[in-house]
């Protein structure tokens, strides 16, 4: 038994939500990547503010605002050790990694990016990282540009080169692909970026809850993720940028938290990272997202890895075993999660047939309706995995797509 | 898996594969596409309608055992029919496919897709074709959305 192994079945205890049936079957969730199961832990601290000390933040002189502050900041400060940034003045709390994406193009974007300026994303990027940029080439008259990736799932890094050598303002780019399962070279793709002066965005959405994040040595400029995809609560981002570009970027939105000074002549904003805080954040959920991150700690995002790749062969070789199927995304990087298709069954129905049997997938285009484009395929079945699945659980799923075929006889 | 089988009944399974009248009217009178964006679904309708009555009806696009089948069995149930009867069918066919109502008579085989009822996240797959025949009636330009 190595050191990484882990008692799942003392953390599946952990999730409430796991011990349920569906249609009478033991649920088996393998929707990980769309939004992951929340521990008892998180559940606690949420219940904890709203029964113990809620009040608003910032801006009380009662015990109970304090109090409220000061888990909130506590926060930031773990999100901060977490991804290992300098400083919590660099770890702005949004709604969800959509919204640190939008605030990038719109504050940084706005103020770098001119007509026949150029963005550079890849080909399998959620439409999350897609439509700010277009929205900002809109505005802006700034062109949005492609890099180009091989059939099994993989950026082409030549054109990748050609394509940094156009007048780039920012590259954004997907750490762990959410349609295809594929783990980009992040330290590389950044590296080739910084050799040209071009900053760097990093979608971490996929990548933040399967693998250890250490933006310092990344270097990227951006980092941006949910807390809803690490056991935390939906709701709730995180962006995570170098200090002197958010200090020089104008705020994201206007409003209370984010000032020093109103009058109705001129307004002076707050210092980081409240300059992009504008409003009352999700108190309670920010503490969650805490809580979250304490937990994984404990656990260890290395024997997580361990366990979650150890599931991925797995299931690769299981599903490989069926015949018609044909998994999309075949990249020598990969984590966490297998994306096929079914001969003769479309993916909708794949997903209907396997709720029935209690297993959870996503069918769809998993919003990288690009990436379906791609490969020519309308959709995908997609089944991502999260430290509490088991091999027995591979099983099922595979059981269960026999019943697929069965049911169309293929 | 009987439930599931309520579901993907032998009609929709033999529609699914081997849909029927499906492939391009080379210039029809009516014309539309249907798309599903949640799964990508994408299905087109090509009518030829002569003094109000539907002379041919045909489609094309990929999309999933319901949708595939719904829209092979729309196009031979309206088939003939005055474009008068188009309105009054799907909202008897949504009804059968929403409600726990009884299937009315008159809509003969377009009935079989009554299991849909039990999987809501499936009505818009049940509907795309007729929602698609609508908008060709109606001669909408751009491609009606289920959403």
């Amino acid at each position: 038994m190595s050191t990484l192994e882990l008692d799942i079945a003392r953390i599946r205890a952990e999730f409430p939500i796991l011990r349920q049936r569906v249609h009478g079957k033991p649920l088996v969730y393998l929707d990980n990547a769309a939004s992951v199961q929340k521990p008892k832990a998180v559940i606690d601290a949420i219940t904890e503010c709203y029964t113990g000390y809620y009040a608003n933040i910032h801006r009380g002189v009662h015990l109970l605002s304090e109090r409220s502050t000061v888990a909130y900041e506590k926060t930031r400060e773990k999100v901060r050790a977490f991804l290992n940034a300098a400083s919590t003045q660099e770890i702005i709390f949004t709604r969800g990694t959509t919204e640190s994406i939008n605030l990038v193009a719109s504050s940084f974007g706005g103020q770098t990016v001119k007509a026949g300026d150029e963005i550079l994303i890849t080909g399998m990027e959620h439409h999350s990282n897609i439509v700010p940029w277009q929205l900002l080439c809109e505005r802006t008259g700034a062109k949005l540009k492609v890099v180009p990736f091989t059939d099994a799932g993989e950026l082409i890094l030549e054109e990748y080169e050609r394509l940094l050598d156009g007048p780039v303002k920012l590259v954004a780019f997907v750490h762990l692909s959410n349609a295809l399962g594929t783990l980009n070279p992040a330290r590389q793709l950044i590296e080739m970026a910084h050799a040209r002066g071009i900053p760097v965005l990093v979608d971490g959405a996929q990548s933040i809850p399967h693998l250890t994040v250490d933006v310092q040595a990344l270097d990227c400029e951006f980092y941006a993720f949910s807390a809803h995809k690490i056991y935390g609560p939906s709701g709730v981002g995180v962006l995570y940028g170098k200090k002197a570009l958010l200090e020089a970027m104008p705020p994201y939105q206007g409003g209370g938290d984010m000032i020093r000074l109103v009058t109705f002549e001129k307004t002076d904003y707050a210092d980081l990272p409240n300059k992009f805080e504008a409003g009352t954040p999700s108190i309670a959920d920010v503490i969650g997202l805490g809580s979250a991150l304490d937990w994984v700690n404990a656990i260890g995002l290395d024997a997580i890895a361990a366990h979650e790749h150890a599931l991925l062969d797995y299931a690769t070789v299981q599903l490989s075993e069926i015949p018609g199927l044909k998994i999309m995304g075949t990249a020598r990087d990969k984590a966490a999660l297998v994306a096929f298709t079914m001969q003769g069954a479309h993916p909708h129905d794949i997903g209907t047939i396997l709720d029935r049997e209690g297993v959870a997938i996503r069918a769809g285009h998993h919003c990288a309706q690009p990436v379906m484009q791609r490969y020519g395929v309308p959709a995908t079945a997609r089944a991502s995995f999260a430290v509490y699945n088991t091999r027995d659980e591979v099983d099922v799923l595979v059981a269960a797509l026999w019943k697929v075929k069965e049911m169309f006889e293929l | 898996m009987n439930d599931l089988r309520d579901l993907y009944q032998e009609v929709i399974l033999d529609h699914n594969k081997r849909p029927r009248n499906f492939r391009i009217l080379p210039h029809p009178t009516h014309h539309a596409d249907g798309v599903n964006p949640l799964c990508g679904d994408r299905i087109s309708v090509y009518l030829d309608i002569e003094d109000e009555v539907i002379k041919d009806i045909t489609f094309q696009g990929a999309g999933c055992a319901i949708s595939s089948a719904s829209a092979s069995l729309m196009t031979e149930a309206l088939k003939g029919k005055p474009i008068a009867e188009v309105e009054h069918l799907f909202d008897a066919f949504h009804d059968v496919v929403t409600t726990d109502c009884e299937c009315p008579k008159g809509l003969g085989k377009l009935s079989v897709l009554a299991g849909v009822r039990d999987y809501p996240s499936r009505v818009k797959c049940a509907t795309l074709a007729w929602h698609a025949v609508r908008a060709a009636l109606e001669e909408h330009k751009e491609a009606v959305v289920t959403e």
